[in-house]
């Protein structure tokens, strides 16, 4: 038996999270991962945490995430002129969903950006992406504007059906609001947000508080019994699968337009007509005459899971595009995948084909996502 | 006679009554993880020793799975196929792989015995 595992790579030196000691304890299974060593499973598995999700609340550690405060009169401004949401309408206490976009109106990393006062944002980004990401913003920043990496945070994700009443104190929130919320005593920027479609929380705090933090919430008893458990990342790239959404990377990456990805939606729409952000007028442009190839959900028939790199095919065996992302998704028991497929072939229902190791496997193009998403309500 | 031998790629093979079955051992099974889909080689195939003839897929992993000596393959664990999470709740027993008759039995004495198996995964 030779295991490849598909989920990480192995960049040196490898650096831990606050929670490294915690994952240990609770017998996780650590492997590299953007940089990081991070838990994949714990002992219950990936079917397991990934079904705890769905059904009840999970915690993950995400503090790999990188996290950035930009402060000033110029925040806004300043955050516009390299990402495509609406900042400077976005009220305080309130996050948005951002593209950090290149001249050539690719997608070099997706992030969230909160508004913690009117002067006041921070913002979360992809592990591996984050490096690049402050080092770009930095070197453009203007006026009054301040950039701070926050390396020593911790990003805490509380996930599930069950997430709000595991958390009280955070209820009150709307689905991607934020707020600075005190937590067992601990000082938390608090979001209604994740990545797994389910409603939840992310949770950052000062990484000397994260490990108490985290044991504060697993201690939290949930109305069916049993308390909060921990799932690690192979259970969040199901999740995050299932809910449609994309990795970036792998589904969305500095080739890929926001018109292709189907993410137009985190172009604001001022922004649409205004522009003024990396590679705006190609990125509109394609937004106006609709994207020639499209991403989309792709549905197998039989058990055998897809994996990133399968070629997807016509009905005449011609390739057409590869798979982004593939796994098994555990909750409808039954593999997953995303690919780009050009459009005439991307409405639901299309019937086209995967070549699975040389074996031709018919299946169907899926609408995202797979699993319906069940955020919080919104403003 | 039963005498049961492992590979370096994480297989068992056991031999009784001129039939050897062959499977993954717990170390593999409790390194994949969720096991969600099994490919297994046709009755008849004639596999030789090193062949890959099977697949496990776990959740993250696939796994080829390799014939651990040269011979004929008699049955398949259809209940595997079926219900995949079988072998890793009994990756030596009821979730077994495949059956084969060899072609020389006498090469199972160039396998590990379960000392020597038991060694490896320790030094893994």
């Amino acid at each position: 038996m030779t295991a490849e595992l598909l989920l990480t790579d192995a960049p040196n030196p490898l650096r831990e999270t606050p929670l490294a000691a915690l994952h240990r304890d609770s017998g996780a299974r650590m492997v590299p991962f953007a940089g990081y060593v991070m838990p994949v499973q714990y002992a219950a598995g990936i079917v397991a945490e990934h079904l705890a999700c769905r059904a009840r609340a999970v915690l993950f550690d995400v503090s790999h995430m990188g996290q950035a405060w930009v402060e000033g009169a110029g925040a806004a401004e300043f955050l516009e002129s390299c990402l495509t949401a609406d900042l400077a309408n976005l009220a305080p206490g309130r996050q948005r969903y951002a593209l950090l976009t290149n001249a050539a109106g690719g997608i070099d990393d997706d992030l969230m950006v909160g508004r913690l006062s009117p002067t006041r944002f921070l913002l979360v980004v992809n592990a591996a992406r984050k490096a690049a990401d402050f080092a770009r913003m930095a070197a453009t920043l203007r006026g009054d504007v301040t950039f701070q990496p926050d390396e020593n945070r911790g990003l805490l994700a509380l996930q599930g059906p069950m997430a709000a009443l595991a958390l009280p104190e955070a209820a009150h929130l709307r689905f991607m609001d934020v707020a600075e919320i005190q937590i067992a005593g601990t000082a938390c920027v608090v979001s209604r947000s994740g990545y797994t479609g389910e409603d939840g929380f992310e949770i950052g705090c000062t990484g000397d508080e994260a490990t108490k933090l985290a044991r504060t919430l697993l201690a939290r008893e949930l109305p069916t019994g049993g308390t909060v458990t921990l799932a690690g990342l192979g259970a969040r790239d199901t999740l995050r699968l299932e809910a449609g959404l994309c990795l970036h990377g792998a589904d969305i990456g500095p080739d890929i337009d926001p018109a292709m990805a189907g993410l137009g939606f985190a172009v604001g729409k001022r922004r649409r007509r205004e522009g003024g952000f990396p590679g705006a007028a190609i990125i509109n442009a394609a937004l106006t005459a609709g994207a020639v190839r499209r991403r989309v959900g792709i549905l197998p028939e039989g058990k055998a899971p897809v994996r990133a790199g399968a070629a997807v095919l016509d009905p005449d065996g011609r390739t057409i595009g590869a798979a982004t992302s593939g796994s098994f998704g555990p909750t409808l028991g039954a593999p997953i995948a995303m690919a780009y497929v050009p459009v005439e072939f991307s409405s639901p229902g299309t019937g086209l084909s995967l070549d699975l190791r040389g074996r031709k496997v018919p299946a169907v193009v899926s609408a995202l996502p797979f699993v319906p998403h069940r955020y919080a309500a919104q403003a | 006679m039963t005498e049961t031998r492992f590979t370096a790629e994480h297989e068992w093979i056991r031999f009784e009554d001129g039939v050897a079955t062959i499977g993954i051992t717990a170390h593999a099974a409790s390194q994949l993880g969720d096991i969600v889909f099994v490919e297994l080689p046709e009755a008849g195939r004639e596999v030789s020793a090193g062949e890959v003839c099977a697949v496990v897929e776990s959740v993250k992993a696939a796994s080829d799975i390799f014939a651990p000596l040269a011979g004929h393959v008699t049955e398949t664990n259809a209940a595997a196929v079926a219900d995949p999470a079988m072998i890793a709740r009994a990756p030596m027993a009821d979730g077994w792989l495949f059956r084969m008759r060899l072609a020389d039995a006498g090469a199972l004495a160039e396998l590990m015995d379960e000392a020597a198996y038991a060694a490896l995964v320790e030094a893994a």
